[in-house]
């Protein structure tokens, strides 16, 4: 595109050393795409990037994750304890489970829904008290995404209305992350999948997300 | 030169087409999976799936040596299955070039096991190229098809979950080689291994070996980076960058030919270091080989690497006592979230009763595997591809059902049984054996993300252009009651799986006939390809038995007063919990 030069610059000179986002939730929610959308910003911002994603039996309905590392050099792909500049929880439960994930200043932002684990309906667990306490703590932002997308009309878009979320973490501008949905949706949710963006991204900057 | 974002298997796809490859043939397995799926969307390039690794890797060999270019994809465990034809053709040689990819997953993601394939490559003494990011993917699947040509020896690609399953910036060509067939001849020498022949190949693989090793030395993809010279480190693959990450200031050397390996330069740069060490994960694969050479290396000073499980920059910090980023303790009170049945999920009801009746399960490698965990408890074997029914037919033998009062069942999918079951089965037949076998026909290879197989009769060009088991593919699908009938069993059903009250007459049915062998085929399309919903079903006068509880379903939970209540974003609509409700409080009505 016309303008690489000037994201390279943008990008390079706005993210100091290497960047490490963990997108956590559970298997079906949509983290891939979410993940995808990211890296897609990142190398439009003429950053190296690397994006690992788990497949196979853990995708039905457990625990999953995808780490994305951006900076003007990557090594590694994976996320250490302590090394996560912004985790993007899907699940609130979720949340709590990658805590030891976040790095000392790093940022937090949970959808305020709870899906409850098979482990618990059958009886042999029970759900977590006081999440909501326990991820102020954390200094997490709470977003209703999972309210916006159904509200949107559009249920299945709460990756999306996250990922509205997290841009307002990093430092790219707005248009690269909507060029970057125009090209990884299927044409036909391009605008349904915008809105989604936008919505996410707006709550974030009000700060609707508590 | 434009750089794209692919995963490790999308760039061995690109490599492969570049270097003009003609055939791609594998069989599913999880992280090998996505190669093929990106290889059939390109021109020129004929890929399918076949029933099994043996009989990919037998497909690819006859196309090689017939003159096309041909790569054969499988997992790590697949490599056991198609280790007879390799170790064979190890020795024949290959004409055009035969790549075969090898991916492991070392912490178990999605696998029994986290075997190291690369041992194979040392054992058949044929190259192996190891990937570290999918620019390496790229660059050396196009270099393996040379090498293949070159030294006329199938080459091992070697991947890890990691390199699979990451995107990374990759720079393409983005053209494809003009790769002329070559020439088929008879050559009965090279390629009937009888043992008058294969006496001789044996001396034509030493002579190879020999060639591979002077190009060890000066391969390419192996690459020396010099920084400290107190500090030296030998590594491939996704170890590498863990390496880069953890030990910024060490002198690396990146073994991107993992066989043979390069004695002499790996002998100078441990020279070239004050100490030198190998950081590898999950084997030894490299520091055995490394110190066989003579070369001494030294042991992290802080502790031992861990030597099971997949490798992470933190534990290399710890082995060598580099200081580690603050952060939170993991909590330690949050349920668990493995893996479960889908909502609607056509092997629930089936593990339901195999439960109730407290049969022994032996089963096997697919979604069903979940008949293991809470709250079925339900597969008591998980081994290999196909060993549900013959480990069934020895546990008869054993006198199982007699010495513990249970019934023995057998249990495996669709496409595990065109893998290796039907032989399985024919063992059981062939010689008189008794017991009951189910075969979970949900239309599709679920696990890896409902590819087809011979059981749908859906190619993959078939799925290439999104036709799947309920479009009428283009392949032939197998009739498995027809072919179980002509095997020989005369006691074959066939069952609607989502029928509770069917599925359960027939395990009753069959696991009371101790005198013949009985197959059930349970049927009902996996909820990945049939993604219909029906209405939701409503509770009233729940009595909080909790007897739908216990079929497992995500969307089922009970309120705060331990009635049933059903999550309406994840309940589909099934019957399973209307049929599983002992009172006919959950309705449709």
């Amino acid at each position: 595109m016309a303008d690489t030069e000037k994201n390279v610059q943008r990008g390079q000179a706005l993210l100091h050393g290497t960047k490490t986002i963990l997108l956590v939730g559970v298997g079906g929610q949509g983290t891939i795409l979410a993940g995808k959308l990211l890296a897609t910003v990142a190398a439009e911002a003429g950053l190296d990037v690397k994006v690992s994603e788990i497949h196979g039996m853990s995708q039905r309905g457990g625990s999953v994750s995808t780490v994305i590392r951006l900076g003007e050099h990557v090594s590694t792909m994976v996320c250490d304890d302590g090394c996560a500049d912004v985790v993007v929880a899907f699940e609130a439960v979720e949340a709590l489970r990658a805590q030891h994930y976040l790095a000392e200043s790093g940022t937090m932002f949970v959808n305020d829904e709870e899906i409850t684990p098979v482990s618990v309906n059958i009886g042999n667990f029970t759900m977590p008290e006081r999440v909501g306490e326990r991820l102020a703590e954390l200094g997490a932002h709470l977003l209703d995404a999972g309210v916006i997308a159904r509200g949107l009309g559009t249920p299945r878009s709460t990756n999306v209305v996250l990922v509205g979320a997290l841009s307002t973490a990093l430092p790219f501008d707005v248009e690269l992350w909507r060029d970057a949905v125009r090209a990884c949706v299927p044409a036909a949710t391009v605008d349904a999948n915008l809105a989604a963006f936008d919505a996410g991204r707006d709550a974030a900057l009000r700060g609707a997300a508590r | 030169m434009d750089k794209n974002l692919m995963s490790g298997n999308e760039a061995i796809a690109q490599g492969a087409w570049e270097a003009g490859v003609a055939v791609g043939v594998g069989y599913p397995g999880t992280p090998s999976t996505e190669t093929l799926e990106a290889l059939v969307r390109k021109d020129d390039v004929y890929c399918e799936w076949s029933p099994n690794e043996k009989v990919a890797f037998e497909v690819g060999l006859g196309a090689a040596i017939a003159g096309a270019r041909s790569l054969v994809t499988m997992k790590h465990v697949g490599v056991n299955v198609a280790a007879d034809p390799f170790m064979a053709a190890a020795s024949t040689g290959v004409n055009a070039g035969l790549v075969l990819l090898a991916a492991d997953d070392p912490s178990c993601y999605s696998s029994q096991n986290e075997q190291d394939s690369r041992f194979y490559a040392a054992f058949g003494r044929i190259p192996c190229l190891d990937v570290a990011d999918s620019q390496d993917c790229y660059e050396m699947t196009r270099a393996a098809f040379e090498l293949s040509e070159r030294f006329d020896t199938p080459v091992m690609l070697h991947e890890t979950m990691r390199i699979a399953h990451t995107r990374t910036l990759v720079a393409t060509a983005g053209a494809r080689e003009a790769v002329a067939p070559r020439d088929y001849a008879d050559d009965i020498p090279k390629y009937v291994m009888m043992p008058a022949n294969a006496v001789k190949r044996r001396l034509v693989v030493d002579e190879r070996q020999a060639e591979l090793e002077a190009y060890a030395e000066t391969c390419p993809f192996n690459k020396v980076e010099r920084r400290s010279e107190k500090v030296g480190v030998i590594c491939a693959g996704a170890v590498y960058q863990h390496v880069r990450e953890a030990l910024p200031d060490a002198s690396t050397f990146k073994l991107g030919l993992a066989w043979p390996l390069p004695a002499r330069a790996l002998a100078d740069f441990a020279a070239s270091v004050d100490a030198c060490y190998v950081v590898e994960e999950a084997s030894d694969y490299f520091s055995s080989r490394v110190r066989a050479l003579g070369i001494e290396l030294a042991e992290p000073p802080a502790a031992p690497l861990p030597v099971a499980g997949e490798l992470k920059p933190e534990l290399i910090r710890a082995a060598f006592g580099v200081a580690q980023p603050t952060h939170l303790a993991p909590a330690t009170d949050l349920p668990p979230r493995p893996p479960a049945f889908c909502p609607g999920c056509p092997h629930r009801l089936v593990f339901c009763e195999l439960r109730r009746l407290k049969a022994i399960v032996t089963g096997d490698i697919g979604c069903y595997t979940l008949g293991a965990v809470a709250p079925y408890g339900a597969c008591h074997t998980v081994i290999d591809m196909g060993a549900s029914l013959s480990m069934a037919h020895g546990m008869e033998l054993a006198g199982a059902p007699e010495r513990t009062g249970r019934p023995v069942v057998g249990v495996i999918g669709d496409s595990t049984f065109a893998h290796s079951g039907i032989t399985s089965l024919l063992g059981t037949i062939y010689n008189g054996g008794t017991g009951t076998l189910c075969i979970l026909d949900n239309r599709t290879t679920a696990m890896t993300g409902t590819q087809g197989n011979p059981v749908n009769g859906v190619t993959l060009t078939d799925s290439s252009h999104k036709i799947g088991p309920l479009d009428n593919p283009t392949g032939k699908a197998l009739d498995l009651l027809a072919l179980v009938r002509a095997m020989g069993v005369e006691d074959v059903v066939e069952v609607d799986a989502q029928d509770l009250q069917a599925v359960r007459s027939a395990l009753k049915a069959a696991t009371s006939a101790t005198d013949r062998l009985s197959v059930i085929v349970f049927k009902a399309p996996c909820r990945l390809i049939d993604r219909s919903r029906g209405k939701q079903p409503t509770i009233r006068d729940c009595r909080a038995c909790g007897q739908c509880i216990k079929i497992g379903c995500p969307a089922l939970g009970r309120a705060k007063d331990g009635t049933a209540a059903i999550d309406p974003t994840q309940c589909i609509g099934c019957d399973q919990c209307v049929q599983s409700c002992p009172f006919g409080c959950i309705t449709k009505e």
